[in-house]
């Protein structure tokens, strides 16, 4: 039986990759072959969904972009023996440059195994870390954390290590491992790829780090608008505790972890950490002051660690691996790997995960393949929807943590959105305060008033209205909302606005007429 | 130098922005170049408050947890980055906090520019002038321009809800700073406010978006006296205008006893607001003494003091001269005829400790007889005697704030949410720490539904069964080793503990025997004696649905001996604590109210008593007990007792057997009433005195936790004299002398012949806000708790507490059970709330009944349903409930058209004749119109009210020229 991978992930799912394995399946019938359809994960080469690999004594061949319509065509064309004539033939897919050029340390796994197939994924060193973990005391894992140098991959990039070692040391009963799945960062799409295609990783993660700091409960906080990983998750939560990893008694070790999914119900502000915790906790999603730090008093009053998917993803890898190795990857501060995710007006989006320390200029030459409509690259937006909008002057900055809040930009959580030389950046900046009016929580005044001011007074400057004093206005509320907001999500707006006005002054209507 | 902060130099009219914190450990910082110790985990902003250095705040109140939202409080820290909240941010040891310098000021006015551009520009004519936050922080920071304009988007349009009749929701006032809506969660616990929608879409919203009315919304003003704006405002103020001046005093509802300050217009009260250095609320309320005030100045008071001949005539308007004199020449004309035992008189539990001590003082002086009694007589008789017989004091244990260290709570017959609201709240957020509740009650109180509450347990047993549940709950404490045996030892006496010990573990009261006649099931009883002994601290709860039963004071008893057993007593958290039904039940009981005690519950035949007092009162007592209420009834239907004095009581409404207290009163010669309306009793009156309200004298009133509590005139007594002195000029009438200048005379005389009161006088009062008594050399700053070291009869007495089934049982003719209990926005007989707004909560009585009950008598949700009992019938309108369990009814007392009692038996406690109200086997049945009585009572009052208006319109001649 030759098997044939048919990605369940949500990008091939949209472009019809469940057809695809049907009508797949019933050609090969009519052509009496026998094929075995596994559905994997994606590799994050969102360019070439779905993309169909067959595999073959030389390794596994990569066809992509398939639709129906190639479906006849790939048969006839001999795709079962990984022939190189048809007009999707992509080679063996790990030497696609986009896959060959990446350090997959992370997403090793990604679109390789059947997300779902628990011993698949033991067969890929699957749960070597949580071994290691289970036979050491609490602190030796705490300390291959920190040796990691891992820092939170949410976007704040707090060090891991130094987080689990507050919560191991709070001498509560009980505690908690929250994960935070709220990936609502435009362009963002790191956080989804590990649930659909590794998502026992996740949960190995998970439980090292309840193993790390005695907590027995874990929650993922996931997004509603990720069925599709909901589903792959749950279906992988059952398989966790029918083997084992999950529930009682974890391996004959006596230790105990429990693990489930809690669905957010579209609201951005939900993925900030304390949000997120009112959210899970059954409240409105509404910013909690800190302290007390979530580490002391987090879900429901009790200890709780707080991770990004991406941080608790990269804990059985260090575990397993030892931390250092983790550690030679990256410069500086900045350490191991990051997947970056390219988005927005581009002609090869997709999932490249890379030691810290690339320029982004780089990144975006290796990878990106120019935008999607052809125009000159103008603009990048690093870090999401509140990170800054970079010219070209500053593409050639190392991507880390250190180097790009220099420039005043973040990282975040990875996610960089590239706009085309169309784009008009004053309208962006309104963008940035107009995201900022929909997704505020409301608690804080700068942030739930600031921002619809800061849309207005745009406007204004848009409509020629006192360009000087309402600049001079936009200046005072972006400094109000920096310095006075209670979370990042109104004290890092000011950060797209003041970006996308400074540093395109071409679009800056101080230096056009004044509209009469 | 450093300044240590003084909790005792806490200004109660000032905002500290967070709540005090409690640490032995002292912090010290330097605030704007001052040094100051506060304990640990007090905010940077408290702090600051306590230097007299005050920040900017809007989101922050002292009575709420830090938010955090209004970014108008930020300071900066030395060492630190950025901008930090000051009121979540704890103090650190030599923190170095600056509070104001330029970059802060630009801050603070920047944010508040942004709240303004999304506010009505009307500080002039808005009702919050004078008295709004955010204008006095707009003023602070400096704000003198709002660059973004008004032309944007904004909430000046938002349509306000006046749903309420006592507040006004205006949201374009609002700067959604959630004090509303923390205060309902924190304060309140009733959680009926929430923001709806996000960001500058967030609207604090009742409910689901309903209005104010009809949304879970208590009503109890906690919201409306969080909010910082005109947003939440009282209507009287957006009628009336900001008050001048204001004074604290006490409310006259309940036995909580919560302070308020009167806020005043000259004499005219314009709103109530909760006293945050009120001991017993600590700043909180509930609908009542918040809002309805409105009787004070209702239509119907009764102004001028009237008399008549007979019942059947219409009502004289006399001078308060003639009055008396008519008063007491019938009075003594009668002693002439019927004998010196032939009068009697009644205390109120709702007027002042001076008042109820003179009228307490008349009878036994002037009227020369025993014949005194008061309203506790029907509600919490049976706690004075069982807490005296085995503890050895007739009063609660604990304070109210004892509570906030109970690790259980044992409720056992009592609503609080509902009869003691405030105390209710502080339930509330006990049981939102993590106390445990047990509830026993026959229905499922409100509290079991408690949101964030922590384990509950309901034991709903059968009306009149109490004490077949509390042995049980003992039987299984003592089976299973639970008991606490060194306080047994130490503290309680070893024969009376032996005997009992031997009683209570006696198959008979397991609660496998248990469950048949309680209906709870055995299994829940156990669980609730291992929660209950296991706890720590547990304390018991109870109101009427322990005391109104013919076994009232047996089950008294078999508290405080589960208390004593489990050695929960004399310390903070524990205790024993009847809830008191009136403001000043304890008072009234406290100064001598019943026939056989003098003031401090010294007995009438003690002769070294009884000498202090004839020396004082210069005049000889008698030293027989006179008669109680019921035996008054009896009498005057025999034809042995002939007149009466009633002071602010209603015995024709709230006395059980209505028909038998109507016939009593009929057959009196001279019914004196002195009320602030015409009641039901005074309809039956010869002569009608006006009352005056609490508002209207001084005086003190003492809640359930013992707690002597000032009462402060703030306006002229309606009628033109207050209680005391019309009690005092009948007094004189009578020919026995009393002279008092003012109510601090009668306290100085009631401290110099009460040994537990001797150290109070109202010079104290006023310097330390409030006292628990026992005060005098022994405790000189009164007692919070009591039996810490002892009882005052030595040794703690266990009792024998042997079930007893109620007469009043269910039978084929009476096969429902109907108990009687209280609703939130009424109070008592309702003469005082159903003449204010709070009709609009809850205008006639319905009775509740379980859906089976109802189906079974094909009765449906609004029916008019006849009530039968061996006493009378009465017709209400149905509820059908699940609140109720099946074979129980329930209905509440507070209109006197709706004649629960006429229902009610004349079944009564064994010890002291507290009615059984709270049992009554009865049948209902659809009916299609009121009862006989009811139509009678209809024509009656008709014909009194015709009679009154009569009186109202010409004022006798023969008065007018005298």
């Amino acid at each position: 039986m030759i098997k044939v991978y048919v990605p369940r992930d949500t990008v091939a799912l949209a472009k019809g990759a469940d057809r695809i394995a049907l009508l797949m399946q019933a050609e090969a019938k009519a052509r009496h072959c026998e094929i075995n359809i596994i559905r994997n994960g994606s590799r994050g080469l969102f360019w070439l969904e779905p993309m169909i690999e067959v595999e073959t004594a030389k390794g596994r061949i990569a066809y992509g972009p398939v639709t129906e319509d190639d479906i006849s065509t790939l048969f006839d064309e001999g795709f079962l023996s990984g022939k190189a004539t048809h007009k999707t033939h992509c080679g063996l897919t790990e030497e696609i440059p986009y896959l060959k050029q990446q350090q997959r340390l992370t997403f090793a796994r990604a679109g390789v195994v059947d997300p779902v197939d628990i011993d698949n994924y033991k067969k890929h060193n699957g749960f070597q870390g949580l071994k290691i973990a289970l036979a050491q005391p609490a602190q030796a894992i705490i300390d291959e954390v920190k040796r990691s140098g891992l820092r939170g991959r949410g976007g704040a990039a707090f060090p891991a290590g130094i987080k689990w070692q507050t919560v191991h040391d709070c001498e509560e009963q009980q505690k908690y491992i929250v994960c935070n799945a709220d990936e609502g960062d435009s362009g963002a799409f790191a956080d989804r790829l590990v649930m659909e295609a590794d998502p026992f990783m996740l949960i190995e993660g998970m439980i090292i780090a309840g193993l790390a700091v005695g907590a027995k409960q874990g929650y993922i906080y996931l997004r509603s608008e990720y069925p599709n990983a909901h589903q792959i998750l749950n279906e992988a939560i059952d398989s966790a505790y029918q083997n084992n990893y999950l529930g009682d008694n974890i391996q004959q070790s006596g230790k105990h972890f429990d693990l489930e999914v809690r669905l957010g119900a579209g609201a951005y502000i939900c993925g900030e950490e304390t949000a997120l915790l009112e959210s899970l906790e059954g409240k409105r999603g509404v910013v909690r002051a800190k302290p007390p730090l979530p580490a002391i008093e987090g879900l429901f009053g009790k200890p709780t660690i707080v991770n990004n998917v991406l941080t608790l993803a990269a804990i059985p890898y260090i575990l397993s691996e030892g931390g250092e190795t983790y550690a030679n990857y990256g410069q500086g501060r900045s350490l191991g790997t990051m997947p970056f995710q390219i988005a927005g007006n581009v002609k090869q989006g997709g999932l490249v995960e890379l030691a810290f320390g690339i320029t982004l200029a780089e990144l975006i030459e290796t990878f990106s393949g120019g935008t999607f409509s052809g125009r000159p690259m103008k603009a990048i937006q690093v870090g999401g929807p509140l990170g800054a909008y970079l010219p070209k002057e500053q593409w050639n900055t190392p991507l880390d943590y250190e180097a790009f809040s220099a420039i005043g930009a973040v990282l975040g959580h990875g996610g960089i959105v590239i706009f085309d030389d169309t784009v008009d950046m004053l309208e962006q900046a309104a963008f940035s305060m107009e995201f900022c009016q929909v997704e505020s929580c409301g608690k804080c005044t700068p942030c739930r008033i600031g921002a619809v001011r800061g849309k207005e007074v745009i406007q204004k400057i848009q409509a020629g209205q006192n360009i000087e004093e309402n600049k001079a206005l936009l200046d005072d509320l972006c400094e109000t909302m920096l310095h006075a907001s209670l979370c990042a999500m109104g004290g890092m707006t000011p950060f797209p606005v003041q970006s996308a006005l400074e540093q395109f002054p071409q679009d800056n209507p101080q230096l056009q007429p004044e509209k009469v | 130098m450093v300044e240590i902060f003084d909790p005792k130099s806490i200004d109660y009219n000032k905002d500290y922005g967070t709540p005090p914190v409690q640490s032995d450990t002292l912090i010290t910082l330097t605030i704007d170049g001052r040094d100051i110790s506060v304990p640990e985990g007090t905010s940077v902003m408290r702090a600051s408050a306590l230097a007299g250095i005050n920040i900017p705040k809007l989101c922050a109140s002292d009575n709420l947890e830090a938010f955090g939202s209004c970014r108008i409080c930020t300071v900066q820290i030395g060492g630190r980055k950025g901008f930090p909240a000051s009121c979540t941010t704890p103090v650190e040891e030599g923190m170095q906090v600056t509070t104001q310098n330029d970059q802060l000021a630009k801050l603070r006015r920047n944010v508040m520019e942004l709240y303004i551009s999304d506010h009505p520009l009307d500080c002039l004519t808005c009702s919050a002038n004078g008295d709004c936050e955010l204008q006095d922080m707009a003023g602070a920071v400096g704000l003198r321009d709002v660059r973004y304009g008004f032309e944007g988007e904004s909430h000046l349009n938002a349509k306000k809800d006046t749903s309420n009749p006592y507040f006004t929701y205006d949201p374009s006032k609002c700067i959604t700073c959630s004090r509303c809506v923390r205060a309902c969660e924190e304060v309140q616990g009733t959680f009926a406010l929430t923001v709806e929608g996000r960001g500058f879409n967030s609207k604090i919203v009742a409910g689901q978006n309903d209005s104010f009315l009809s949304s879970d919304c208590v009503s109890c003003g906690a919201c409306v006296q969080a909010c910082p704006t005109a947003t939440l405002m009282e209507n009287t103020v957006i009628e009336q205008g900001q008050p001048e001046h204001s004074v604290v005093t006490t409310c006259a509802y309940c036995g909580v006893g919560c302070s308020f300050k009167a806020e005043m217009k000259g004499d005219k009260l314009v709103r109530m607001v909760p006293y945050k250095g009120g001991q017993a609320n600590q700043g909180h309320s509930c609908i009542k003494g918040r809002f309805a005030f409105g009787y004070a100045t209702h239509k119907d008071r009764i102004q001028h003091p009237m008399i008549r001949d007979s019942i059947n005539q219409p009502w004289r308007k006399v001078s308060w001269d003639e009055a008396l004199n008519f008063a007491a020449q019938r009075l003594r004309s009668i002693q002439k005829q019927y004998g010196r035992e032939s009068i009697g008189g009644i205390t109120s539990s709702r007027c002042t400790n001076e008042e109820t001590y003179l009228v307490q003082k008349l009878v036994r002086a002037a009227f020369g007889n025993n014949n005194t009694d008061t309203c506790a007589r029907v509600c919490h008789s049976p706690t004075g005697y069982g807490l005296k017989t085995t503890l050895g004091e007739s009063a609660g244990t604990q304070t109210f704030e004892s509570i906030s260290s109970t690790d259980c709570m044992l409720l056992i017959g009592a609503n609080p949410t509902d009869a003691h609201p405030v105390f209710g709240s502080m339930m509330r957020k006990r049981m939102r720490e993590g106390a445990t509740l047990i509830v026993a009650d026959p229905r499922k109180i409100d509290l079991l539904k408690t949101p964030h509450q922590s384990e509950v347990l309901h034991l709903p047993l059968l009306p009149g069964t109490n004490v077949a549940l509390i042995n049980a709950i003992a039987h299984t404490v003592m089976q299973e080793q639970l008991q606490d045996r060194s306080f047994i030892e130490a503290r309680c006496d070893q024969s009376a503990f032996q005997k009992w010990r031997d009683f209570i573990i006696k198959d008979e009261n397991s609660p496998e025997t248990m469950e048949e006649i309680t209906g709870v099931p055995a299994q829940d009883i156990r669980k609730a004696a291992r929660l209950f002994a296991k706890a720590g601290n547990a304390a018991i709860y109870y109101g009427l649905g322990v005391t109104e039963h013919s076994q009232g004071s047996t089950m008294v008893m078999g508290i405080a001996n589960l208390a004593m057993a489990t050695g929960n007593i004399g310390r903070e958290g524990v205790g024993v604590n009847p809830l008191r039904g009136q403001n000043n039940v304890q008072g009234s009981c406290d100064m001598g109210s019943f026939p056989h005690e003098l003031p401090g519950y010294q007995h009438i035949s003690d002769d070294k008593v009884r000498a202090s007092f004839e020396q004082k009162w210069q005049v000889a007592l008698d030293n027989e007990p006179g008669l109680r209420i019921p035996n008054m009834f009896d009498a005057a239907i025999a034809g042995t007792f002939k007149a009466m004095y009633i002071q602010g009581e209603d015995l024709a409404q709230s006395d059980p057997n209505t028909l038998h207290v109507e016939k009593a009163l009929q057959s009196l010669e001279c019914l004196i009433v002195q009320d602030i309306f015409l009641n039901e009793t005074a309809k039956f009156a010869h002569v009608l005195l006006p009352g005056s309200t609490f508002l209207e004298k001084n005086g003190t009133f003492t809640n359930a936790e013992r707690r002597i509590n000032r009462v402060r005139k703030v306006m002229p007594a309606l009628g033109g004299k207050e209680d005391w002195e019309v009690t005092m000029a009948l007094s004189n009438a009578l020919g026995y002398p009393m002279h008092y200048n003012h109510p601090s005379e009668i306290m100085d005389e009631i401290a110099s012949l009460t040994p537990t009161f001797k150290g109070v006088s109202y010079e104290k009062l006023e310097e330390v806000g409030s006292i628990q008594w026992p005060c005098n050399e022994q405790y000189p700053d009164g007692t919070p708790i009591m039996h810490r070291e002892d009882f005052p009869i030595g040794k703690g007495n266990f009792a024998i507490t042997s079930y007893l089934a109620s007469e009043e049982r269910s039978n084929r003719r009476f096969p429902l059970l109907l108990t009687t209990g209280r609703i939130l926005s009424q109070y008592n007989v309702g003469a005082q709330t159903r003449r204010t707004h709070n009709q609009a909560w809850h205008d006639e009585d319905v009775i509740e009944i379980h859906p089976s009950d109802a189906e079974q008598r094909g009765i449906k949700s609004g029916d008019w349903i006849g009530i039968t009992s061996r006493a009378g019938q009465t017709v209400l309108r149905a509820a059908i409930t699940e609140r109720m369990q099946p074979g129980v009814v329930y209905t509440t007392f507070h209109h006197p058209f709706s004649g629960a009692n006429v229902i009610t038996t004349d079944n009564s406690d064994w010890a002291t004749n507290c009615p059984e109200y709270k049992v009554t086997a009865v049948q209902v049945e659809k009916v299609s119109q009121p009862s006989e009585w009811q139509q009678n009572f209809h024509a009656f009052n008709q014909q009194q009210m015709e009679l009154l208006k009569q009186g109202h319109k010409k004022r006798s001649k023969k008065v007018t020229l005298s």
